[in-house]
């Protein structure tokens, strides 16, 4: 038996001449997605799969489809001759065009069985000499073939074909395995006493030759053990240790590769601290000093953990080279990605990959000193300088939790001082965050698609208009009425809300006055420091008010004094929630500080029209009736029109009065959306976010905050739900706009979040003056798109919310608060 | 929804009921027409031998007009409710007008022909006529034609008095006009002041009207607004996804149109809204109101009215005719993107991208050079971009021209990839429609991560804005500026201030030029800044403070190591190897 041992995710070239049995040995040992055959290509280009006029197309798809394959990290089979040179080189580029190793694996049989299998074949109508050629290719090849860039080229001949197995081999980056926990370790530069005291702050047992944790964690060291600290060997001694003992594993770093160069004999530039090493590591033994060389050298450029949710590498790395081999991938890994410029140091001009960084693993490095780790887009750098005087940084693994030691003394001098904080990216969100039709996975309603045309309008709104993006950390949902009603005089009852969540197994439900105003979100950071540390956001402000489409509330200086008062009203609640900040669901009024423009050139304007004309309408056909003339019904119904003109009019100057400055503006909060490690909105009941709202007590005409008025109502009970119709009867009747009904807690699947009960009068502004004529035809409205899309906007709110808490990167949080602006562009019947 | 017509008796002619015979409707009766989107009803409230008085009722029905016009239209827009239809004198009452008095309007009464061919007293009175341009309006247009206008402004509403005067007034127009004139001019002008869009029911409307104003439209002398209103009305590109998140942020959507750039009309005047700016504003400004988007669509209906109104819109004073020497002087517009192309010219670019293109005007003239290769053009309206698909005339430009192209949808507070690989990057009348904190995402997405060698930044001098007497206090409150969508504008200074610290974080030189007559007080209408990558340097921010070393040595170490990963080739050998 011959083993053939393939790499795992890969390219395998078969080579052998027509009739050599590679489809067959293809067939035998792998999917049959897995092998592209160039007949297969040819077929496809040309319905003939021995029209060899179409071999250049054929191998061009050929080529398109194994590169495809090769970048989603799929082992691939080519299953064409490649007996020539060009053919398998093209080959061995597009493997190491993804960053991935290619074998071949040859299959030598001899001519005339080969011609012996064509003649049998209908299809293969060409003559020996064909396969004399081929042949004679292969032979000449044979020999050179280990120099076409194969990381093997296995030889099978006679029966070693049939009797050939394939096993795969792992890459030697793929710890998946390995779940952890982890502590993963910056760069340590010859600090042993600093690594001895941070492991023991980690729980480490620790003695001279190693250590080990005792509830089995595992160290992943980042690389730069080495150079410009006291004692390098120790800290060699002891992870060299570890690693043996499997409690420990280490990347190699820039460092590491340049000394085993050194101790190798190899010309390089004594800098940098290397000097230091190469004198410690020769008062040592010289077994000692083989070992220490033959592990570094053996140090391989990155892992990938957990499943593939965790990478280190010292310099950090792409996405795309996750996982990959190749030396572009063991360069970045080791040196990081670089402008090719250099600085007025002479030093590299780092390209900031991390910020374009979208993979969903964690990828933890060293490399580049910073004063203080940071989370950019689910990467950190742990290199926090210790041999420069700075500390020892461990990040432990799953808990994201850092831990760090400072270092004893300065022992070297950097070239420079670690700088100010890496500036923060203004621009991290990219146009590919956002653009195009999309597909935004979300924890609480699945996967939910975003439409091209959507996303173009949303791009729109929220470039030209909307706050920062740091800020922008949620989109309110939009709330569907409930069914119908069929009550005389009446197009929405709040009896149809309590019965459809009662249908849907809720029991207990609050109704919450709807105030009329604009809807509003509030983020407000507890200080500026709060606001930069927490949000990025650098420009001294500390909060922001913004409308359902994401636009600040005020233009001017108002906005800072808002935010401001909100800050000093809010203050109990950084004790309570024990955090610095929170996102608030409010309602900003009246409802004409936002929506003057629109009052006037809209309502206003129709109610003007309506009393000019109106009158003089009745008068003419007073006249005309006067006259004996029979206007029918007209003039009554011209007379009841004037009557709801009248009741327009007033349904929307009662939701205006005048502001000035701040004067006359209140915030009603009702939901405390997220804060610190939390997204509330998800994991608090409706009672317990009124409760801690109501402990405010905004002062009447004192405080911007107004109370949010509720009533709970237990569903199984008659009377509390007469009682909350009663309630609503009146406030709306009162000229309120109605109320909005939500089950007290989170629920889950189809059933809706909330739904609003509008008043009566409300709704002239909705349906036109005049709707009450008309309620047989508007009863006909159908509410399935609107209820589903709320759906969908509430499981995209929660989501960012989520993500907010977890401490997401921005792109992540942007993804679903731009899809909610998205969704929101779908032409629903607005009125619902 | 409310028209009456009235007329006396006179010495010469008959009584005052004869109006019946004109109209050929019954003064005893009262008669029903039905529309598509509602019934019009002709009575008579008073007819007596010496005065009798006609109305034409309209009720319209928003909510059957909206169902009724199922799929055909959008049911998007709160509008369509809350409308004024029920109650003004809309281009629907013109509409139903139009049909129930048909024959009336060709000037045909058998039985009293030579009251149907004569002038005779008429009193007209509509209490609620949409008039934008207000009362002033409504007598440019009506006294021309022999009318006595009263015309009175209706309050926004009583009870906030601050909101000012409606668009409505009630009009009373009083002459001694033949009957079938009156009724055309009404016919053709009440659109023309009501100039709301979305009423227009058919394509055809548009022909009828033509044929309406044959007789007196053409020596009418504000024939030119009434084309280009009634023209303008036929913006036709819906934006139903745009408009909903208007309404949904409680703004009016007009308020959000992308701020596309002037447009000018084939015989070199200023077109759109230009020439209805002056009305309001004494002199023309160089930014005139967006011009609608589709005005000078070369559809039918508009050629044929462009014949009708002989002459068409000239007379609009041209962009720039603030001058005070009153010389025929090259617009601003031009004059912006002629220096620009002249100094994208002098760097020598080859490859340029537009960002904030508009409806494509600079894309256009750098399409007509040849020595630009390589021209993109990018904006973050859709709209925008259809519009300046079309007037590039995209779809037949021919294949070689067409290579050069290319326009898309970008955002410039989002990095993007299909910013960069340019030569030169301009932002023409950009900057000063983002709001400020998002200017610093901007510099990053442009100077930052696409970094064109160069970058050209045009925005308006604010200081100049003294010398346009429309701006002069007229907005109230704060500083004038010369757009609605303008965030900030800029002073010499400012604009140098901003151009140097950028320019400083991202490793650019950067120089000013004037463009347009440059002021000895105050300076150029426009201020230009041509900013060039410093060709040794490296931006202070994008250098990494802190990075490490082995910078010269890395390129060495790499090639040294130039070894697949694990890659050692072996014939059918199984040695192991390790990582690197």
């Amino acid at each position: 038996m011959v083993e053939v041992k393939v790499p795992e995710t890969g390219l395998v070239v078969l080579v052998g001449v027509s009739g050599s049995g590679k489809s067959t040995f293809a067939a035998r040992h792998f999917a049959p997605t897995q092998v592209i055959s160039s007949d297969f290509c040819r077929g496809l280009v040309s319905d003939d799969e021995n029209d060899q006029s179409a071999t250049p197309d054929a191998f061009d798809v050929l080529h398109y489809i194994v590169g495809t394959r090769l970048r989603r990290g799929l082992l691939t089979v080519v299953d064409a001759t490649n007996v020539q040179w060009d053919a398998r080189k093209k080959l061995v580029e597009l493997a190491k065009s993804h960053d991935v190793l290619a074998d071949a694996v040859v299959l030598d049989v001899a001519e005339k069985v080969a011609v012996a299998r064509n003649a049998v074949r209908p299809d293969r109508d060409f003559g020996p000499r064909v396969i004399t050629r081929q042949s004679k290719d292969l032979r000449r090849s044979l020999s050179r073939m280990s120099r076409d860039g194969f990381r093997r080229v296995h030889v099978l001949r006679g029966d070693e074909i049939d009797e050939a197995v394939v096993t795969y081999e792992k890459s030697w980056t793929d710890k998946t395995e390995l779940t952890g926990p982890f502590d993963i370790i910056g760069d340590v530069h010859g600090c042993r006493s600093e690594l001895e005291t941070l492991l023991r702050s980690l729980g480490w047992e620790v003695t001279a030759a190693g250590a080990v944790h005792p509830e089995g964690r595992i160290a992943v060291f980042v690389g730069d053990l080495v150079d410009r600290g006291p004692d390098t060997p120790g800290v060699l001694r002891l992870v060299m240790g570890m690693v043996a003992a499997g409690t420990a594993l280490c990347v190699s770093g820039n460092h590491e590769q340049k000394l085993v160069r050194a101790l190798g004999g190899r010309k390089v530039r004594v800098a940098h601290g290397l000097k230091e090493s190469l004198e410690q590591l020769a008062a040592e033994p010289e077994e000692f000093q083989r070992e220490a060389r033959a592990f570094m050298d053996g140090l391989i450029s990155h892992y990938r953990l957990d499943g593939g949710r965790l990478v280190v590498a010292h310099a950090g790395l792409k996405e795309a080279y996750h996982g990959r081999a190749s030396g572009r991938v063991r360069a970045f890994a080791l040196y990081g990605d670089t402008t090719g410029e250099t600085d007025e140091y002479g030093l590299p001009v780092r390209y900031p990959w991390a910020e374009e960084y979208r993979g969903r693993a964690m990828v933890v490095y060293g490399h580049t000193p910073v004063p203080e780790p940071e989370w950019i887009n689910n990467t950190i750098c742990l290199d926090t300088g210790a041999v420069f005087g700075g500390s020892l940084t461990a990040l432990r693994y799953p808990e994201r939790e850092l831990v760090s030691v400072p270092a004893e003394r300065v022992w070297y001098e950097s070239v420079r001082p670690i700088g100010a904080p890496v500036g923060r990216d203004p621009a991290a969100l990219r146009i590919g965050d956002v653009s195009g039709t999309r597909y935004v996975d979300t924890r609480f309603g699945g996967r939910i698609k975003i439409r091209e045309e959507n996303a173009a309008a949303a791009l729109e709104i929220m470039s030209r208009f909307a706050v920062d993006p740091h800020w922008l950390v949620y989109l309110p949902p939009t709330m569907a009425p409930p069914e119908t009603s069929t009550l005389d005089g009446f197009l929405e009852h709040p009896a149809e809300a309590f019965d459809e969540f009662a249908r849907a197994g809720v029991t207990r439900v609050v109704c919450e006055e709807k105030h009329m105003g604009s809807r509003a979100i509030a983020v407000l950071a507890r200080t500026p420091e709060v606001a930069a540390k927490r949000f990025g956001v650098t420009d001294g402000s500390a909060g922001a008010v913004y409308t359902r489409t994401g636009r600040p509330f005020f233009g001017d200086h108002r906005m800072g004094e808002l935010i401001d008062r909100l800050r000093a009203e809010v203050r109990p609640l950084w004790d309570e929630l024990v955090s610095d900040w929170v996102v608030l669901d409010c309602e900003l009024l009246p409802w004409s500080a936002k929506a003057e423009a629109l009052i006037r050139g809209q309502y206003a304007s129709v109610g003007a029209a309506a009393r000019a004309a109106l009158p003089d309408a009745v008068a003419v056909l007073s006249s005309a009736a006067a006259r004996g003339l029979d206007v029918g019904d007209l003039l009554e119904r011209t007379r009841r029109r004037q009557d709801n003109a009248a009741r327009f009019r007033d349904a929307y100057a009662r939701y205006c009065w005048p502001v000035s400055g701040l004067d006359g503006v209140r915030l009603a909060p009702f939901q405390i959306l997220a804060c610190e490690g939390r997204a509330t909105a998800v994991n608090e009941p409706h009672s317990w976010h009124l409760d801690l709202l109501s402990r405010l007590k905004p002062e009447p005409g004192v405080s911007l905050l107004a109370p949010t008025r509720h009533v709970f109502v237990s569903l199984d009970s008659e009377e509390e739900r007469a009682k909350a119709i009663r309630w609503w009867s009146e406030l709306t009747e009162a000229g309120g706009e109605g109320m909005v009904v939500k089950p007290v807690d989170h629920t889950t699947g189809r059933v809706q979040p909330g739904v609003k009960v509008r008043g009566r009068e409300y709704l002239r502004i909705i349906y036109g003056p005049d709707y009450t004529e008309s309620l047989d035809v508007l009863r006909r409205r159908f509410l399935g798109r609107k209820r589903s899309l709320a759906l969908r906007e509430h499981a995209l709110g929660l989501e960012a919310l989520t993500r907010l808490a977890e401490g997401e990167p921005l792109w992540r949080v942007h993804e679903p608060v731009f899809a909610v602006l998205a969704l929101e562009s779908e032409p629903v019947d607005p009125r619902l | 929804m409310l028209l009456t017509i009235s007329t006396v008796s006179s010495v010469t002619s008959g009584p005052a009921t004869d109006l019946g015979f004109l109209l050929h409707k019954h003064p005893e009766r009262v008669q029903e027409f039905g529309q598509s989107f509602g019934t019009a009803r002709v009575f008579y409230p008073e007819a007596t031998e010496r005065r009798c008085t006609a109305a034409l009722l309209l009720e319209v029905d928003p909510v059957r007009l909206v169902r009724s016009r199922g799929k055909t239209s959008p049911d998007f827009s709160l509008g369509q409710y809350v409308n004024d239809r029920p109650y003004a004198a809309s281009s629907l009452l013109a509409v139903a007008l139009g049909d129930v008095f048909r024959t009336a309007r060709t000037g045909r009464c058998n039985a009293r022909p030579e009251l149907a061919a004569h002038p005779m007293p008429l009193e007209i009175c509509l209490p609620a006529l949409p008039c934008r341009g207000g009362a002033a309006l409504a007598r440019r247009l009506f006294e021309p034609l022999g009318w006595e206008v009263e015309a009175t402004a209706i309050p926004l509403d009583e009870g906030f008095p601050e909101w000012g005067e409606s668009r409505y007034v009630r009009l009373s127009l009083r002459g001694e006009v033949r009957l079938a004139d009156a009724l055309n001019h009404l016919y053709v002008l009440l659109p023309v002041l009501d100039d709301a869009k979305h009423y227009w029911l058919a394509g055809d409307e548009v022909d009828k009207l033509v044929r309406a104003g044959g007789g007196w439209l053409a020596v009418h002398p504000e024939k030119g607004l009434i084309t280009r209103r009634y023209l303008g009305r036929r913006r036709a590109l819906e934006r139903t996804a745009f408009a909903r998140l208007a309404e949904l942020g409680d703004d009016v959507e007009e308020a959000l149109e992308p701020p596309l750039d002037e447009e000018l009309t084939p015989d070199g005047g200023a077109g759109g809204e230009a020439g209805e700016l002056a009305e309001s504003a004494p002199a023309s400004g160089p930014e005139p109101e967006p011009a609608p988007a589709s005005a000078h669509e070369p559809v039918s209906a508009s050629a044929t009215f462009a014949a009708v109104a002989a002459g068409g819109a000239a007379g609009a004073p041209a962009d720039g005719a603030a001058s005070e020497s009153g010389d025929v002087r090259v617009p601003l517009n031009v004059l912006r993107r002629e220096a620009v192309v002249a100094a994208l010219e002098e760097l020598g670019a080859r490859t340029v991208i537009d960002l904030g293109c508009g409806s494509g005007q600079l894309v256009s003239a750098l399409l007509a050079r040849p020595v630009f290769a390589r021209i993109a053009g990018t904006d973050v309206s859709t709209q925008a971009l259809a519009i300046a698909a079309r007037k590039l005339k995209l779809d037949r430009m021919p294949d070689a021209k067409r290579a050069r192209l290319e326009l898309f949808q970008g955002a410039l507070t989002y990095a993007d990839p299909r910013f960069a690989g340019y030569d030169a990057a301009v932002l023409m009348e950009v900057i000063e429609h983002v709001d400020p904190p998002r200017l610093p995402a901007l510099e990053r997405v442009v100077f930052g991560t696409a970094k064109s060698a160069h970058v050209v930044v045009t925005t308006p001098n604010a200081e100049y804005n003294m010398r346009y007497d429309f701006l002069d206090g007229a907005h109230g409150g704060g500083r004038a500026m010369r757009h609605p969508d303008h965030r900030f504008e800029w002073t010499r200074a400012e604009f140098a201030s901003w151009a140097s610290a950028v320019a400083g974080r991202y490793g650019y030189h950067v120089e000013f030029r004037p463009v347009g007559e440059d002021d000895p007080e105050v300076g150029p209408p426009t201020q230009m800044a041509v900013f060039s990558v410093k060709a040794d340097a490296t931006a202070d921010s994008v250098k990494d403070a802190t990075a490490t070393e082995n910078a010269t040595e890395n390129a060495t170490e790499n090639a040294a190591r130039d070894v697949t990963e694990g890659a050692t080739a072996v014939v059918t050998g199984e040695r192991s190897e390790g990582d690197g």
